[in-house]
């Protein structure tokens, strides 16, 4: 029974996870910013679990040149869903820190590998409809172009440069798949040798 | 023929000498790392902004200091073509006064709001000179916001000086003038019975900044010309300087340069504003225009005012007394300690400096020389502090590094000299480039000064720049003040005649800006929040078009129905929600001028076509890659035609997003 409870640092650990998905929640998640010549103070856009701040009114103002669809929060069915997965993840983790068993710690981990990944791709998705859908009666229409923004990263769109990065919010996703990885990996070998 | 030689030689040699002996100019004025002091970098901000005073084009121009750049003109007092400024229907009722609609001034003095004596970034203060106003321009989105015309007064000239907590803008007459309840239609040479000099007080609410005539002085008949407020110790105090003792009412130049000594009169404005308090003075009943502009329905309105308490000579026996001053004195300025009142006698050969402490013990021990018309004349040895001896000549204004050392303009001698407060010792003086007027150091007459640098604004330009027919620009010049002698760094042009101007760090105001107004905070009554609500409304001959603009076009962007006798009001709302993107608005024929809104706002040209046609409309403010596609038409059909009023947006028929709407008609 011994080898299948888990580290006193993991169950901390664990037990951080939880709490800082509880605050993902409530900060950005992502952040998307553009520059330009003609926007020296740039424009930025934040992702949150449930809803965008930012300038994405201007943002939306400027896309029409280029025929991009304008972004209004509620065409984003996830803002409903967001915060519950994620309030769902933090108490996956103190339930695993709780019951102090080792198959809980591997649930935990593999289904926040598998939600992490599903958050990417759908991130991506959208980011690639929004790109990809362009009006056809556009103003500015350049022959081959899209407009999809990088995932993480920088990538130059006509003038603009759009650079896309994890908020608070989306460093604590990547900090706690991290996190829950080690430990899993580590709680993994520790019967070998024990 | 040696003697030839001789001659030939020595002409050359005297012809040489003579030459070098030229005086010199700005060439060998400027020192070699000038440039470099002045340069901003691209990118870079300038250190002050500096506010400088338009002079006959009624306008303020902000130029950036050390720099010398233009950055922006500020329509005050004048029509603005350029912005629609006097000419929209929500700026026209800024400029009405008693006389009606008044679209042109003489801007004079500038004041910036203080707190503690120091200069505090929230508004600044304007004066009209002709037809007597003060302005008050908000420096979170440099608009002037309030129009104060002033009873009583003719010549608004020394005005708008502030009180060091801005409780009070001044404004004092220059010209003496009937007051308003009397009969303004008697003989000029009853001058000495029927004219009389008055002081306004306008009171400032400290939260909004709004303008409030609170009281006025009837004073002796005499003309005043410049004034500052006390400071610390003397900030109960108002000095003002006074020529034109002889109460002479023709050929001034010789008339009123006869005596010696005029005036610089001191009030006591707080125990002034008491016996107001108290129901002292008389109400006078007079007209007087109250301007004011709302930023939430972005419209101004102008209300008649009726009646305005005056206080008399009389009344003010204890507030009010007169200082002897050497020989019409121009420039009334106070030392940032508040202790010494310079008096620029601009005629005199000496800049007299009084002592306020010796001033109050004189009153206090009732050492007085007399009277004048009921004033008190205070001994002039009694409050003298000292006297500055050749100075040079003209001295017009004197400005402070806080370091205790004053500057002064010499009008005459084309010069700016520093000297020390305290021992009266002349320390340097430096040539200006021409016929120096005022001069200005940033909070230079404030209780804190930024002593680094001083402006000379000069009234003759000739070989300063490139010649521009007979009319010259105007020059403002660059003195480094930072070590023992001034250096000249820069010269710039400005514009119309500048008098006097105000400076302060860029931060104190660069932080606090309006960048767009909120769409949802826009109050005004024709407002558009949306392409959806735009239309077009008949009332009668009247049509109100409801329109908005965002890059890149406008909606409606086609109008039909408009007959010949309309009067057309084109309300256009910017739907931007973005820094520095205004949308013009201009229509072909039209008599007045353009607009240009600003984000967020709503701003309303008349139009009344004259015949009919196919009128274009268009945006004049350059927005974007699709700026020159931002255009409509209106269609205008003869007096009483039945063509049908519709309106529409986009309705061609292979690319039909929205349909062609009826106008309604009520």
């Amino acid at each position: 029974m011994k080898t299948q409870s888990l580290n006193n640092l993991t169950r901390v650990l664990l037990i951080v996870c939880g709490i800082a998905l509880i605050i993902s929640i409530f900060v950005p998640l992502w952040s998307i910013y553009l520059e330009a010549p003609q926007y020296p103070e740039g424009l930025a856009m934040y992702l949150w679990a449930s809803k965008i701040t930012g300038e994405y009114e201007i943002i939306n103002g400027l896309n029409h040149y280029i025929g991009m669809k304008t972004i209004h929060p509620e065409d984003f069915w996830e803002f409903t869903v967001l915060p519950y997965a994620l309030g769902f993840f933090a108490a996956l983790c103190l339930l695993a820190a709780f019951l102090n068993k080792k198959m809980w710690l591997y649930i935990t981990a593999v289904l926040f590998m598998i939600f992490g990944v599903a958050f990417m791709v759908d991130f991506w998705l959208w980011e690639y409809d929004y790109g990809h859908n362009l009006d056809p009666n556009a103003a500015i229409v350049v022959p081959g172009m899209s407009y999809q923004p990088p995932l993480i990263g920088f990538k130059q769109l006509l003038n603009f440069g759009a650079y896309s990065y994890p908020n608070i919010g989306g460093g604590i996703m990547f900090g706690v798949a991290l996190i829950l990885a080690i430990l899993a990996f580590i709680e993994f070998r520790k019967p070998k040798s024990a | 023929m040696k003697s030839l030689k001789l001659l030939g030689l020595s002409t050359v040699v005297a012809i040489t000498a003579l030459t070098g002996c030229k005086p010199k100019g700005t060439e060998t004025a400027v020192s070699g790392d000038a440039a470099q002091k002045v340069y901003v970098a691209p990118g870079k901000y300038d250190e002050f902004y500096n506010f400088v005073s338009g002079g006959f084009n009624g306008q303020v121009n902000v130029y950036g200091l050390p720099s010398g750049r233009l950055l922006k003109v500020l329509p005050v007092f004048s029509v603005n073509p350029e912005n629609g400024y006097g000419y929209s229907e929500e700026t026209k009722p800024m400029l009405e006064t008693s006389h009606g609609f008044i679209p042109w001034d003489d801007q004079h003095h500038l004041s910036l709001s203080q707190t503690n004596a120091e200069v505090d970034g929230r508004w600044l203060f304007a004066n009209a000179n002709n037809t007597p106003r003060v302005a008050r321009i908000d420096l979170k989105t440099f608009k002037t916001v309030e129009i104060l015309e002033l009873p009583n007064s003719a010549g608004n000239h020394s005005s708008p000086f502030l009180t060091e907590n801005t409780e009070y803008v001044v404004a004092g007459t220059r010209f003496a003038v009937p007051m308003d309840d009397e009969n303004g239609d008697v003989p000029i040479d009853s001058f000495k019975e029927n004219f009389k000099g008055v002081l306004s007080f306008i009171g400032i609410d400290q939260q909004t900044g709004g303008m409030d005539l609170s009281f006025q002085i009837e004073a002796p008949g005499i003309n005043f010309d410049l004034s500052h407020a006390g400071k610390k110790k003397s900030g109960d105090w108002f000095f003002f300087s006074c020529y034109n003792s002889e109460k002479a009412n023709t050929l001034l130049e010789v008339n009123a340069s006869q005596n010696d000594k005029d005036f610089i009169m001191a009030v006591n404005w707080k125990k002034a504003a008491e016996l107001v308090k108290a129901g002292k003075g008389r109400k006078v009943v007079t007209e007087y225009a109250h301007n004011t502009w709302d930023e939430s329905t972005h419209s101004a309105t102008s209300t008649m005012k009726k009646e305005v308490v005056v206080l008399s000579v009389e009344d003010m026996k204890e507030a009010m007394f007169m200082i002897p001053c050497p020989k019409s004195p121009h420039g009334c300025d106070v030392d940032p300690t508040g202790e010494y009142i310079i008096g620029s006698g601009k005629l005199a050969a000496l800049i007299p400096v009084f002592s306020f402490d010796k001033m109050i013990k004189a009153i206090a021990d009732k050492n007085f020389a007399g009277e004048y018309d009921g004033v008190q004349v205070i001994k002039y040895e009694a409050a003298l502090h000292g006297e500055v001896q050749k100075p040079g000549l003209g001295p017009l204004h004197t400005e402070f590094d806080g370091q205790g050392n004053a500057y002064t303009s010499m009008f005459v001698s084309s010069e700016v000299v520093k000297w020390n407060i305290k021992d009266l010792k002349v320390l340097d003086r430096q040539p200006t480039f021409y016929s120096v007027g005022h001069l200005m150091i940033p909070g230079g007459d404030s209780g804190k000064p930024f002593g680094k640098y001083l402006v000379a604004y000069n009234k003759i330009t000739k070989d300063r720049y490139l010649p521009t027919g007979p009319e010259l620009a105007q020059s403002a010049q660059l003195y480094d003040i930072s070590g023992d002698k001034m250096k000249l760094l820069l010269d710039f042009p400005t514009f119309g005649e500048p008098h006097y101007a105000q400076a302060l760090p860029g931060e104190m105001i660069s932080k606090n800006q309006v960048k767009f107004f909120k769409i949802a905070d826009n109050k005004h009554p024709y407002a558009t929040k949306g392409e959806a609500e735009s239309k077009v409304v008949r009332e009668g001959n009247k049509v109100h078009v409801y329109m908005t603009s965002i890059r890149s076009h406008f909606a409606p962007d086609n109008i039909e129905g408009i007959r010949v006798g309309d009067e057309v009001y084109f309300h256009v709302t910017n739907l931007e929600q973005d820094w520095d993107v205004p949308h013009g608005f201009a229509i072909k024929g039209n008599q007045n001028a353009e607009l240009l809104i600003m984000p967020g706002e709503t701003c309303t040209l008349k139009w009344v076509p004259k015949k009919p046609g196919m009128y274009p409309m268009y945006c004049t403010d350059f927005c974007s890659a699709l700026h020159q596609e931002m255009q409509g038409y209106v269609r205008v059909s003869p007096a009483g035609s039945n063509t049908p009023l519709i309106y529409s947006l986009n309705n061609k028929k292979d690319n039909a997003q929205s349909p062609v709407k009826e106008g309604e008609t009520k």
